[in-house]
Parts: C-alpha cells; sequence; structure tokens
C-alpha cells in the first residue's frame, strides 16, 4: 500500500498526471465534550485510502463507483480543494503533492494549467454576478495584464465556443436553463486554456436530451484543444461513451483499471461485474437484472479485508483477512482481488 | 382544451390493453397554474388508464409535467395550481370531484405513494414498525397485535432482514435501500389498487436500484396492483414498465407498449430522445442531440409544441396541435401518423 | 413547481435585457407590495414618520429646544386650542414649559431614528463581520465568537443595553456624559444586538462556502480574502437586511425603553422615550396629550417599520413562499 506503483503506460502519449498511494481521511469524530461523556472514540473517514493511477495526455480516465466510493474526493485532491493524507501528485514532472496549502504566484503556475467543471450547475456560478463577470473571473487572476476591452472579446469567443451568443455576457445565471449554466460553467473553465479538467458529474443533474449536447460539446472540446479530462460519474454509459480508460473504485480503492472496451468486455473484478450488471439498459427491456445483494457499507466503518468480501460471491477467509493490491494483468488491466490473482476467477 | 373542435377522440389512448376496467382512468385531464402573467398550463389535455397489475411508466424531462400528473392523481399540486378540466377515475369512480375530505382517506388506503426520497415518506421519531402499525390501523379494522403481526409478514416481504429486531428501529437507522423499501412496504400496508411511484430509485445506487426496482414489480404484480410509475430514467421504464407514456411541455405525446416505445418509437421527440442515450452496446463518436431546449411554460408553441425542434416540422405542426394517432403498436401525437394525410418525414435519420 | 417551471427556461428572449428600473417595476416584490394593502399603509406611514424626522426644522413650528421660542405662559394649553394668550395654536397641545408637544415629536423622533438607525448599523457591521469569521475560519474562532453570542443571549437585550450602558458611562467623566449620551446610547444597543446577525450570517456563510461556485474560485486560487468579499458576503446579505429591518423597530423601542427608564436622552435632547417619560408625570393631573401623542407616534413608528421588516422577510424568504 505504501510502496509507490506506477501504471504501465501505453506505447503513445506521456504522463500528464501521476497519482501514487493517494489517500484522504477525514475526522469525523463527534465534538470533544460529546466523545467524553458519551465515551465515543474518534473516527475517521478514509475517503480515499490508497489510490494510484496516471493520466496520459489527451485521454480521458474515468473513475466510477457508487455514492462513497470516493470518487469525488479524489477529483478534489487533484485540483487542490483538499489536502492530501499521504500520498504523492506529480502533474507534468511537477510535485503538487502540496497544492491545496499553497498560495500566490507559485500555486497560480500551477492552477491555471487546470480547471474543473461541477455537477450542479445551479450552485456553480455565483447567482450575483453577470455571465460575463463569471466567465472573466479566471482572466482577471490570471492575466492581470489583459485590458477589459480584450477580455470582454475572449468573454465573447468562450461563450459562442460553448454555443451561446457573445450577447449572454450580459446576463445572469438565474435566466438560463440547467443544460446552459452547464455550458457557462465550462465556458468558465476554458477560460485559461487549460491543459486538464477534471470533471465531477457534469452531467448527472441534467436531462438525456440535454446530458447529449453537453458530452457532444466536450468531446468536441477535447478534440480541438487536445485536452485531458478525469471524468467522474455514477453512470456506467456515460462513461463509455466519454473515457477511454476506467477506473472502477469502491469504499475508496481501486477495484479496477482498464482500457474502457477491455473493462466492458470482460470485467475482472467481482464488484465491476456487478456494476455492469446492475446497470438499467434499453437493450434489455423486459430483462431481468442480475440481482446483486447488499449496498455499500458506511465508508466509516469498512469492512476488513476486502471491503467488497461480504457482497462478494466468491469471498474466502483470506479476503475477510488481507487487504488485495493492484496487479497488473497481462492484457494491461489492473486488478485488486485475491481471487483473480490466485487465478481462482477468470 | 384540444385544437380541434370535435370532442369525438381519434383513438382511445387505453389501446394495447384489453382488460375491463381500468384502475386509473384519466380523460382530457388539464392543470392550471394561475400566475400574475398569465395562466400557465402544466398539463394539457392527458389522456391514460392504468389497467390493473400493470406498469406504467411516464417519462419525460424536468418540467414536462411527469409529477405533476401523479401529484393531480393524488392531488398534492403545489398551489396555486389546480385542476381545470377533465376527469380521473379510480376502479370507476370518479375521484376529481370529491370533496378533500372524502379524498383524504382515498390515499393510502386506495392510492399508495411512493417518493423519491424515503426520508420525508418516513417520520423520524417513530420507529417504523408504529408507523406501519399506524397506517394499516388506520385503513383496515385490525387490533394493534393483529397489526403488528402484519407489518412483520410486509417487512419480511421487501426483504428486510431478520424483520422482528428491525420493528423498533427508527428510520435514519436504515440505509437509503432499506428505508426505501420500507416506504413500499408502508404504501403496500393497506393493499391499495394503485401504486403511484415518483422516481422511486433515483436516490439510490445502481446495484440497489434494481433490487428496488425488481421487489416493487414482484410485489404489485403478486397483489394485482396497477402502478404509474415516474422516472427520468430510460433504463429503469425499460426494465419494469409494461407499457410507457411520453410527456412533453405538459402533454401526452406517445404511449405505447414498453417493446414498441423503445425499440420503434413513433414521435420525433421520443426517437430523439431514445438516440441521446448513451448506450452500453456499442459506442458512437457522437451521441445524437436534440437541438435546443423544452419550451417554458410560459412560452408553450401553437400547434404542435415540439415543432420548433422537429426535424421533420411541416405548415400545419405550426398551427394544429396533433391528437393522439394510433402508430404501429403505439400511438403519438404527430402528424406523421396521420391516418387521413400523413405528413412525409424528412430524409434526416436518427440512427442509434 | 416553481422550479421546475424556472428550470427549463429554454432560452432567454432575443432583446436585450430591460433597463434595470423596469426590471425591478416588474419584479415579485413590487407586486407583493402592490396586493398589501397593510404593506402599503406601513410604506407610507414609515415615510412619512420619516420624513417629518428629517425635515423636522422645516416643518415644525417652533423648536422646541430653543427656549427663546417658547412661552412659559403658553404651558399646558390642550390639543387644538389657539392659545388666550400669544394666539399661538397648538395642534397636539403644549406642555409645562409651553413646548408645542407636535414640534417636539418631530424633533423626538429625529434622535429616536438616528439612535434606532445607527445601533442598527454597528450591530450589522460588528455581526456580519464576526458570523463572516467564525463561519468561514470555522475551528476555535468560531467555537468563541458562538458561545459568546450564546452567553450574551441568555440575558434579555434591555438587560444587556443597560448593562452596557452603564459600564461606558461608568468608565467616561461626569461632565461628558450628555455630550456623549446618543453615542453611548448607540454602542450599548448596538452591542446588545449583534448576536442575531453573526448567526444568520454565519449559518449562511456556511452554506455557501460549501456551494460549487466558491470551490470553483478555490480551484482558480483566489486568495481567500477575495473569495470571502468577492464570493461570499455579497451573497449573505440578504437575510442581514431583512433583520436589519425588523432590528430598526427592535433598537427604536430598545432606545425609548432606555430613555423612558432615566438613562437614555436627556430632557435636554429628548427622544420619544424621553418624551414619555416626561408626560408621564402629567397622566393624572389631566394634561393627557403630552403623554398620550408621542406615545401613540412611538408605536406608529415601531408598528410601520415592523410591518416592513415581516413582509420583506417573506418576499426574501424563498422557504417562507
Amino acid at each position: 500500500m505504501s510502496e509507490t506503483r506506477t501504471i504501465p503506460t501505453a506505447a503513445s502519449g506521456e504522463v500528464l498526471l501521476e497519482a501514487s498511494d493517494l489517500a484522504c481521511h477525514f475526522d469525523v469524530s463527534r465534538p470533544w465534550l460529546n466523545r467524553v461523556l458519551e465515551r465515543a472514540e474518534r473516527l475517521t473517514l478514509k475517503a480515499v485510502d490508497g489510490v494510484s493511477f496516471s493520466i496520459r495526455r489527451g485521454e480521458t480516465l474515468a473513475l466510477v463507483g457508487e455514492s462513497g466510493c470516493g470518487k469525488s474526493t479524489v477529483a478534489r485532491l487533484i485540483v487542490g480543494l483538499h489536502g492530501l493524507t499521504r500520498g504523492r501528485l506529480v502533474f507534468d514532472g511537477q510535485d503538487i503533492s502540496d497544492l491545496a496549502g499553497r498560495t500566490g504566484r507559485q500555486a497560480a503556475a500551477i492552477r491555471q494549467r487546470f480547471q474543473m467543471i461541477f455537477q450542479d450547475p445551479y450552485a456553480s456560478l455565483n447567482p450575483l454576478w453577470r455571465v460575463g463577470t463569471i466567465i472573466g473571473e479566471p482572466l482577471r487572476f490570471f492575466r492581470p495584464e489583459m485590458s477589459a476591452v480584450q477580455r470582454h472579446r475572449r468573454v465573447g469567443e468562450l461563450l459562442e465556443q460553448v454555443g451561446l451568443s457573445a450577447a449572454d455576457a450580459g446576463r445572469y445565471p438565474h435566466e438560463f436553463s440547467g443544460g446552459q449554466r452547464q455550458r457557462i460553467s465550462i465556458a468558465r473553465a476554458l477560460a485559461n486554456e487549460p491543459e486538464f479538467m477534471v470533471c465531477d458529474e457534469p452531467t448527472s443533474a441534467l436531462d438525456v436530451s440535454v446530458q447529449a449536447q453537453i458530452l457532444n460539446l466536450m468531446r468536441d472540446l477535447q478534440q480541438e484543444y487536445g485536452l485531458t479530462y478525469l471524468f467522474i460519474s455514477h453512470d456506467m454509459a456515460v462513461v463509455k461513451h466519454m473515457a477511454d480508460r476506467i477506473a472502477v473504485m469502491y469504499l475508496g480503492r481501486i477495484a479496477e483499471i482498464a482500457a474502457s472496451d477491455a473493462l466492458f468486455a470482460t470485467p475482472h473484478h467481482p464488484y465491476a461485474k456487478m456494476l455492469l450488471a446492475a446497470v438499467p439498459s434499453l437493450e434489455g427491456v423486459g430483462r431481468e437484472r442480475s440481482m446483486i445483494q447488499g449496498e455499500v457499507p458506511n465508508p466509516v466503518h469498512p469492512p476488513p479485508g476486502c471491503a467488497f468480501h461480504p457482497r462478494c460471491p466468491h469471498a474466502n477467509e483470506r479476503c475477510r483477512r488481507e487487504v488485495p493490491q493492484l496487479i497488473a494483468r497481462r492484457d494491461g488491466s489492473e486488478v485488486a482481488c485475491h481471487g483473480v490473482e490466485e487465478g481462482r476467477l477468470p | 382544451m384540444s385544437s380541434t373542435p370535435s370532442s369525438d377522440r381519434q383513438a382511445d389512448p387505453g389501446t394495447g390493453v384489453t382488460t375491463p376496467e381500468p384502475v386509473l382512468s384519466v380523460r382530457h385531464l388539464r392543470v392550471e397554474f394561475p400566475t400574475r402573467h398569465a395562466t400557465l398550463v402544466a398539463l394539457d389535455d392527458v389522456s391514460f388508464d392504468i389497467a390493473p397489475g400493470e406498469v406504467l411508466g411516464v417519462v419525460g424531462e424536468s418540467g414536462a409535467g411527469k409529477s405533476m400528473t401523479g401529484n393531480a392523481v393524488i392531488r398534492l399540486l403545489e398551489p396555486p395550481g389546480r385542476i381545470a378540466g377533465g376527469e380521473i377515475r379510480l376502479a370507476g369512480r370518479r375521484i376529481d370531484d370529491l370533496a378533500e375530505d372524502d379524498f383524504v382517506p382515498l390515499r393510502g388506503r386506495h392510492i399508495g405513494m411512493i417518493f423519491q426520497d424515503p426520508l420525508t415518506s418516513l417520520n423520524p421519531l417513530f420507529s417504523i414498525g408504529d408507523q406501519l402499525v399506524e397506517t394499516l390501523r388506520t385503513h383496515l379494522p385490525l387490533s394493534v397485535a393483529e397489526a403488528r403481526e402484519r407489518a412483520l409478514a410486509l417487512l419480511r416481504e421487501v426483504g428486510i432482514p431478520a424483520p422482528e429486531t428491525r420493528l423498533d428501529s427508527y428510520p435514519h437507522q436504515f440505509s437509503g435501500g432499506m428505508r426505501q423499501r420500507v416506504v413500499i412496504a408502508l404504501a403496500l400496508a393497506a393493499e391499495p389498487e394503485l401504486i403511484i411511484a415518483d422516481e422511486p430509485t433515483t436516490a439510490l445506487d445502481v446495484s440497489v436500484q434494481a433490487q428496488i426496482l425488481a421487489l416493487l414489480k414482484r410485489v404489485c404484480a403478486e397483489r394485482g396492483a396497477a402502478v404509474m410509475l415516474v422516472t427520468h430514467d430510460m433504463g429503469v421504464i425499460a426494465e419494469t414498465a409494461d407499457r410507457v407514456a411520453v410527456m412533453y411541455a405538459g402533454r401526452l405525446i406517445e404511449i405505447g407498449p414498453v417493446n414498441a416505445v423503445i425499440r420503434r418509437p413513433r414521435h420525433p421527440y421520443t426517437e430523439g430522445l431514445m438516440a441521446s442515450i448513451p448506450a452500453l452496446a456499442e459506442r458512437h463518436a457522437r451521441l445524437y442531440q436534440i437541438e435546443g431546449a423544452m419550451p417554458r411554460l410560459a412560452a408553450i408553441p401553437p400547434g404542435c409544441a415540439f415543432h420548433p425542434r422537429c426535424p421533420h416540422a411541416a405548415e400545419r405542426c405550426a398551427h394544429r396541435r396533433p391528437e393522439l394517432m394510433p402508430a404501429g403498436a403505439s400511438l403519438a401525437a404527430c402528424w406523421l401518423h396521420d391516418p387521413e394525410d400523413p405528413l412525409p418525414r424528412r430524409a434526416q435519420e436518427v440512427a442509434r | 413547481m416553481s422550479r421546475d417551471v424556472k428550470s427549463t427556461v429554454e432560452s432567454p428572449p432575443a432583446s436585450p435585457p430591460p433597463g434595470r428600473l423596469r426590471t425591478f417595476l416588474d419584479s415579485d416584490i413590487v407586486y407583493s407590495w402592490q396586493r398589501q394593502p397593510v404593506v402599503i399603509a406601513a410604506t407610507l406611514v414609515t415615510l412619512a414618520m420619516f420624513a417629518g424626522a428629517l425635515f423636522a426644522p422645516w416643518i415644525a413650528p417652533q423648536n422646541p429646544f430653543d427656549p427663546g421660542q417658547l412661552d412659559l405662559i403658553d404651558a399646558f394649553t390642550p390639543p387644538l386650542t389657539r392659545s388666550e394668550f400669544t394666539g399661538t395654536f397648538y395642534l397636539l397641545g403644549s406642555d409645562s414649559q409651553g413646548r408645542d408637544v407636535f414640534s417636539a415629536i418631530l424633533y423626538g423622533s429625529r434622535i429616536s431614528l438616528l439612535v434606532g438607525f445607527a445601533a442598527v448599523l454597528f450591530a450589522l457591521v460588528l455581526g456580519t463581520a464576526l458570523g463572516l469569521l467564525a463561519g468561514f475560519r470555522g475551528g476555535w474562532r468560531d467555537a468563541l465568537i458562538m458561545r459568546v453570542a450564546d452567553v450574551q443571549l441568555t440575558f434579555p437585550s434591555i438587560l444587556m443595553a443597560l448593562l452596557i450602558f452603564g459600564v461606558i458611562r461608568g468608565l467616561l467623566p461626569r461632565s461628558m456624559h450628555a455630550e456623549v449620551a446618543i453615542i453611548v446610547l448607540i454602542v450599548a444597543i448596538g452591542l446588545s444586538d449583534w448576536v442575531q446577525y453573526a448567526r444568520a450570517v454565519r449559518g449562511a456563510t456556511m452554506v455557501e462556502k460549501h456551494k460549487e461556485y466558491v470551490q470553483a474560485a478555490r480551484v482558480i486560487g483566489l486568495p481567500d480574502g477575495r473569495i470571502l468579499f468577492q464570493h461570499i458576503l455579497p451573497n449573505v446579505l440578504r437575510p442581514v437586511l431583512v433583520i436589519g429591518t425588523i432590528g430598526l423597530a427592535l433598537a427604536i423601542i430598545a432606545e425609548a425603553t432606555l430613555s423612558f427608564l432615566g438613562v437614555g436622552m436627556p430632557a435636554t435632547q429628548p427622544s420619544l422615550g424621553t418624551l414619555i417619560r416626561v408626560g408621564q408625570d402629567y397622566m393624572f393631573s389631566g394634561e393627557w396629550w403630552i403623554l398620550l401623542f408621542p406615545g401613540v407616534a412611538l408605536l406608529v413608528l415601531a408598528l410601520s417599520v415592523n410591518l416592513l421588516g415581516d413582509w420583506l422577510r417573506d418576499v426574501l424568504n424563498p422557504k417562507l413562499r
């Protein structure tokens, strides 16, 4: 768990971001007085516990998993919204593990190279600001040398790029629908021409037809600017549409990482299999979904050993005792499962 | 209400089901929201039936009126919304004109409700056993002991492990999936003929979602209860519903057997909607996208509400509102399916 | 429902955005105002009383603080009476000094309103600053500020004001008491009232700081100060303004109470409270107007400001709509 592992990279593309053994623990204890009176112990939520992966320039890596698996926390660790409890983050050769604590120009040099798109289009725009001010904010901060006129022109360009009109800069967010607001968020993220975008469930608050518009826009932008995406979602179909590689997370760890096609064709980890089988699909009209037992346990009290063992049909004594590590397979995927490692499972 | 003066409908929206008497029959339902600028028509001429034991999926995007249809049936419209026309019949009996006092006993006893967030349906201050017993005794002549026995049986039926030990637990002690099971038990307690489930699995993880849907389907089938399943998720509809009603801008635009609607949608909006859903089986470079967005209630275009976004739109679409017309196994409100003079399709093909 | 309707805005109309005035006249606030006669009446009364106080020197028949303008011989003239001696008409009667009660009310409400506004402003700035700090930084600062607030809340605020008033007076030399009375009063009432602003702002700050637009600003790397003042502060001000309006009525009453108890404004610079205290002496000797009219003025002022505040709270608070 503590050793640094490098994900074998495919032939093409340099590594843009490398995460090794990321961990983020939150103290979720009751206040001190309650602890003393109720004799409760300190509680730690291990939202992310030993996650390693790398993202190559120009690719889309997706993190999928159910609620509480830590996928959003990973996103926030990368952009420095939370501090790392343990682990190392290297962005384009520079160590950015301490980004959350950095301030000033030194941090700005790194921060202007990546951006984030959020889930809730109703909360991600300051309701009191005009759209032009919102989109111009990164420019005002990162490029103080830009004149107001230049900035205004750039904001207009950005709005048109995401399918809105330059005149929309004078409006307020409440005048726009959810899908349009998400376009504004994307325009803000693009403002300073970042290389890397962290997208935290960017379409899960949108209707399907609007989702299609936004996903198409994101792919167009990726091609046009050679963007690298870390794409977080709980929706397997969306992930399949967007991702080159997929990491399946369960309770703060990665269960399996594989190329998108490979994962959907032959998932190895029992949880990945289960997740795929559970997706309701249009193809399966009237089909009974394969039934998965149980629910995700409370991450404050994760099961010992492999966190998935209580729900796993193949669990044995070792699974209950020992935490499995990600192990690379010949087909390029990596799986953290004793059963797969021992050859008990395909 | 409808653009044609004649009230004779060209087709009966209940087509596809040949049961004697529908559990729920909604005809020409119209819901209005008077605001200071104008009266918004939130539901406009909505008609459908649900047969005993049938699951009718109601889909649409936010603002299409799918939840409002359910809320109108159980009279939980948010003020100032009101039913402004049409009729609703429950097992043949008209319920939309009942006085409030006569309507209240229907909820729970004849119409069960399941909402998206189980926490809003459960009282956090009472144990689930107490809530079940209370519900049972409100509607059925049972002693406390009998009701408790029934409650246990119900919990067992909805798959709560070791229900004897959970009867005295409080809602917050259950996980999300288990809570939704309790809500289902509550909704079923008085054996209602109709269950209205409004986004019952939206707040749940996929793995739990499958369990809950299977459970809902099984228990309703066993009791012969009809289900109106309101959801935005076509996948949920595909595997749970028998028939589907698609809504757009407060109108019912297509209704038919689930297979027909999903595999061969007849209304251009439904076609576009299906094609815009990312598929698991195949992968396309781009998703099909319907340009534009659903109109605001205050600005619903005349004629067919979809015509400004429709690839096949013609002259008459902008002026005359299409009724539901037979289209294959379904009914679709689109001039493409006009029996006398069908509109030609434009070449542009929506391919999955 | 309302969310559904709003969330489906397809595209804002192509016409240029309407002017600010038109947008304002079309807003829900104006609409709600027009529909409530009580609120309209409260607004008119409040405006009239503000104007009366503001333009007192031009409206009042005499300056009640200028002894040269008072005629002792006119003392205790009843309301609506022309004096037999000087021929001066007294709308609301005169007091023991021959002071016109109407003029005294105009000048008195001036002081009452000044103290009220200043005290609210003081409490608002202090409470907002502490609330922002507590909500944004959290930790020991939050714990300290909120515990102080909790302790202060256990005392009735008038008692708090009395205590603060006493302490400040004790610290100042006696000779200064009369000159600084008004400032002492403002600080005392303000200090007794900051807690509710702090609590409201802290709560709103904790909600806003976790919203995604604040996180987006963090991802850009904006410094805390900029996030706090450009993003969070403007978005938490709404509840503060509502509390401020209701607080104004309370502050006016608090001032009147203190002055009535004799610890507020001296008789040489009477506020409404002082006038009531003075008038009390004549309650049973037949000169009822000296007490009644200042009392009614205070009641009407406080009531209409309060009604406005309640209405504003209802309009601005989406939860109650």
